[in-house]
């Protein structure tokens, strides 16, 4: 089975106190550590998965600059077969479905029967998946938290719903699914293994080479502002000791029906 | 010499020459042996190097204190005097055996040097050799079977009880030695009734009470028993041989090899393969224990030398907590394995890897290398090298908890596991009153000082510690020492990351701090963080010399550096709670304590786990994110022992044993009566100010 699993590099949230810049165009980015979006790992590790079990290769992708080749190498440590950077300043500021057309323009020169993204990025909007497929044209699920292969031709895909009830699909390939965080455990990427794939060769696609115009991607949403917003009315400090703090917030949530 | 009855060397038995068992039961007994041995040293010779035959004297010492000495015996009283018992015997008796084979051939042997004065000497000796080994031995099958001390028994998950095998072996040793008895008493009985010249046989010996019972037994009988027992003997003896190699009882044979191959290095890791320089790392396949073979060839002697005595799991606190971890079963289930895949008969098995047939990955993660367990063993096994050794293998096969996965990556990328900006590593030092009342140079910035303090990851940025590095700071400057600190130049020591397996990520970690430290051009470090101590004594080359900030505490006090006031708090009992890597693996014991009982009116107690069987916290670095199976945490427990002792301040001198100890005050409710309080803490309370 030929999958591809479109990543992302995206600031590391969890591990970043995030402040937005003078300006409110984007977020102070001069001490940030970059990593591979949470949810791309998990699309990577079940495309292993379902590698080593059914046979084929994993292709990961990203869209970025040139310090995205990081993310791909990573992933390759990981255990995916192959890298494409497609990296531009054509594209430098395109929106969600910009992304998704450049993606587009590689994927079909490949012949892939899965492809596989996060449900969302860190940074991002939650599109490029369900964009990606319809522009395809082939079939799409989110959230995907149970991936089953019944044949070359069909796969199962399982996605939590309201609460916490699972449904179940199946689906025709080729198809786009968006995967969600907890359908399996990421394997640790060690510096060994990242050393070990550190001069495999990792091709770089231009505009030119897709046969892109800046203008097909140009972002038909623009970006106005960044801001913390201010805090609200309705929040109330609780003061003391412990015991009293205790106390008034029993007497709060009793008050409010919150406990009986 | 004449005798009145005819020796195993010329009898017939129905016209058969008995000489001829004599012969073939030592040849096929030695015979049997030496296969069997062999079958056994093919896993050594199939594993993987390991450097051991360095330091002969240190070597040979360590033999003559742990082997021959039995040094670590008596730490169980009733076991280890047992030990002692048979041990002695049975090296005393080593020779009677030997005579006794030759004897069978030649009636009149002696073997070279125990003629004369010396022989009857040595047979007294050895008669009472053989009465004490036989008391001991049904002591020991008596315990064994009856009293069933805890340490021997075998939990359901780690397959059946081990008892029956021990009595056995025990009533093999009982057999020996009543039919070696039996041998002499029978003979000495003859001669006597004859008027011939009996052999002094000790009083209150085995033979001695044997040669009553047959003091009336007609010569025919005499005869008969004489040479039944010759032959019991032989057989049993060569058996035993035989069976040692299938067992626990291995260790009788390996146990002078496993000392003599000790680790001497404590506190340290085994490089990922010995003989491979780490440039090339790279190159190898695979890192790390797999499978079997992947063992070095001592470990696999350390598997064969197990005696099952269940003291390691009496001492580990992965055990004590209920962790799925028992390090004796580390040794057992190895070896079950072992003899399975390389049976004595037919071709070796195709092996399975290790993690998920017989370990599991739980299991391996469990250990906090605390170290009790290799402290306790009487045979110098070792555990720390092969945990590591088998979570190298599953790091590379990218088999890591979640829970350390974050902070893992958290150090390649910042250089401390909580992912904090580097720039805010010195934060610690800027606390407004401190900082006026005692400036902290960084020098980073062009700044030179004699001494470094190395902070490391957790004083700097675990805000209920950093308090930790502020009165390190308050006592190096009270002590007169000129010192500074690397502020963003600093990355964490490495010390967990290398013992959880990730030796690159710890290779990085390692080169830059040499590289800081060197460029710092300070000609001294002290750090207040044993596992930072540890990292740089065993796991760092060419550093300036390193101390633990209790050694510089204890010489500014011993100088007059530092004067401390008393106590004012007279109902506070103290109890001081060894940190694993201070104690154990440094044996820095003494000098916490001295500095302790230098503070006037302290009240100090000792909880009855201190010293080298001192208790771990919990472990440190990323065993704080690590997340167990348990029933309840060691911290809880070591809390409770502080109590116990009457207690009430636990006084440590580690951060993580802080952060630890302070979690289990307030889980185990006991907030407001016990309270945990670093050494440098303690000692910058009760400073007099110059």
């Amino acid at each position: 089975m030929e999958i591809l699993v479109c990543v992302k590099r995206v600031p590391d949230a969890s591990e970043n106190e995030i402040e937005v810049n003078s300006k409110g165009t984007d977020i102070e980015r001069d001490d940030l550590v970059y990593s591979v979006n949470e949810w791309d790992n998990y699309a990577v590790e079940e495309a292993i998965q379902i590698r080593d079990k059914v046979g084929g290769t994993v292709t990961v992708i990203t869209v970025g600059d040139e310090e995205a080749e990081e993310v791909l190498r990573r992933e390759m440590a990981m255990g995916a077969d192959k890298g494409i950077l497609i990296s531009d300043e054509a594209f430098e500021g395109a929106d969600g479905r910009g992304i998704a057309a450049i993606l587009k323009a590689e994927i079909e020169k490949g012949n892939y029967d899965l492809i596989l993204t996060g449900a969302q990025a860190d940074d991002g909007a939650g599109q490029v998946g369900g964009m990606l497929a319809a522009m395809l044209d082939v079939p799409y699920a989110s959230l995907v938290n149970f991936l089953e292969i019944i044949d070359d031709k069909k796969i199962k895909a399982g996605r939590e719903i309201a609460g916490g009830n699972q449904e179940m699909n199946e689906i025709e390939l080729p198809c786009v699914l968006s995967i969600q965080t907890g359908i399996n455990e990421p394997r640790y990427v060690g510096i060994r293994g990242i050393r070990k794939v550190a001069s495999l060769d990792i091709p770089v696609r231009t505009a030119g080479d897709l046969g892109l115009e800046a203008s097909a991607v140009a972002p038909k949403v623009n970006r106005v502002d960044y801001f913390v917003p201010e805090p609200g009315e309705g929040a109330e400090m609780l003061e003391g000791s412990t015991e009293e703090i205790i106390e008034k917030l029993v007497e709060i949530l009793k008050a409010k029906g919150g406990i009986k | 010499m004449e005798t009145a009855l005819i020796s195993p060397a010329n009898a017939t038995v129905f016209g058969i020459p008995t000489v001829i068992f004599s012969v073939l039961i030592p040849v096929v007994g030695v015979a049997l042996f030496t296969y069997i041995v062999a079958q056994r040293s093919a896993p050594l010779v199939l594993a993987n190097p390991d450097y051991r035959f360095d330091r002969v004297p240190q070597r040979l010492w360590a033999v003559l204190k742990l082997w021959l000495g039995q040094l670590k015996q008596p730490r169980y009283r009733v076991g280890g005097v047992l030990h002692i018992m048979l041990f002695a015997g049975f090296l005393i008796l080593s020779i009677r055996s030997l005579s006794l084979v030759f004897l069978g051939v030649a009636e009149d042997f002696v073997v070279p040097g125990f003629g004369g004065g010396f022989g009857r000497f040595y047979n007294v000796i050895k008669d009472y050799a053989v009465t004490i080994v036989f008391v001991a031995a049904l002591i020991a099958a008596v315990r064994r079977g009856f009293f069933k001390p805890d340490r021997y028994k075998v939990p359901p998950q780690y397959g059946k009880d081990h008892t029956p095998e021990a009595i056995f072996i025990l009533g093999m040793i009982c057999a020996l030695l009543i039919t070696e008895s039996m041998y002499e008493a029978s003979a000495m009985s003859a001669n006597q009734q004859l008027g011939l010249h009996a052999e002094l046989i000790a009083p209150l010996s085995l033979a001695w009470f044997f040669k009553i019972i047959l003091a009336d037994v007609s010569i025919e009988t005499l005869q008969g028993i004489h040479l039944a027992a010759y032959y019991l003997h032989d057989i049993i003896f060569f058996s035993f041989l035989c069976i040692l190699p299938l067992g626990k009882h291995f260790h009788v044979i390996t146990s002078l090899f496993n000392v003599y191959f000790l680790k001497l290095n404590k506190g340290s890791v085994k490089p990922v393969k010995w003989g491979v320089p780490e440039e090339k790392l790279l190159d190898l396949d695979s890192f790390g224990s797999k499978n079997f073979e992947d063992f070095t060839w001592k470990h696999i002697l350390d598997f064969y030398s197990c005696a099952d005595c269940g003291r390691c799991s009496d001492q580990c606190p992965a055990t004590a907590v209920g962790r799925p971890l028992s390090p004796r079963f580390i040794s057992i289930k190895a070896r079950d394995y072992c003899f399975d895949k390389y049976p004595l008969r037919g071709g070796f098995k195709k092996g399975e890897p290790l993690i998920g047939s017989i370990y599991s990955e739980d299991e391996i993660w469990s250990c906090t290398t605390c170290g009790a367990c290799e402290e306790e063993c009487p045979l110098m096994i070792e555990y720390i090298d092969k945990m590591v050794d088998l979570r190298r293998g599953m790091v590379d096969e990218g088999n890591v908890p979640q829970s350390v996965q974050k902070p893992l990556q958290a150090l390649e990328k910042r250089g401390n596991p909580y992912g904090k900006m580097e720039k805010k590593r010195a934060d610690w030092t800027k606390e407004k009153e401190f900082k006026a009342e005692c400036p902290v140079k960084v020098l980073e910035k062009g700044g030179t000082a004699d001494t470094l303090y190395f902070v490391d990851s957790v004083t700097s940025y675990d805000d209920n510690i950093q308090k930790l590095g502020r009165a390190a700071a308050r006592v190096l400057t009270a002590a007169g020492v000129e010192f500074g600190i690397l502020g963003k130049g600093e990355k964490d020591s490495g010390h967990e990351v290398r013992r959880f397996g990730e030796e690159m990520l710890f290779q990085e970690l390692r080169d830059h701090n040499t590289e800081m430290i060197a460029e710092s051009g300070v000609k001294k470090i002290v750090t207040a963080d044993p596992h930072a101590y540890n990292a740089f004594k065993k796991d760092y080359n060419g550093l300036p010399p390193v101390e633990h900030i209790s050694q510089l505490i204890a010489q500014a006090l011993d100088t007059g550096k530092i004067r401390l006031k008393s106590i004012e708090n007279t109902d506070a009992v103290y109890t001081y709670h060894d940190p694993c890597y201070l104690g154990r693996h440094n044996g820095l014991y003494d000098i916490p304590r001295d500095v302790l009982d230098q503070i006037p009116g302290i009240k100090r107690v000792e909880m009855d786990k201190c010293r080298d069987r001192s208790f771990c916290c919990g472990g440190g670095g990323l065993y704080l994110f690590y997340e167990p199976i348990e029933d309840k945490r060691m911290g809880q427990l070591r809390v409770q022992m502080a109590n116990e002792a009457g207690a009430n301040i636990i006084v440590t001198a580690c951060p993580f044993c802080m952060v630890n100890i302070e979690d289990a005050i307030k889980t185990s409710g006991l907030e407001g009566q016990m309270t945990v309080v670093d050494l440098v803490e303690l000692v910058d309370q009760h400073l007099i100010a110059a």
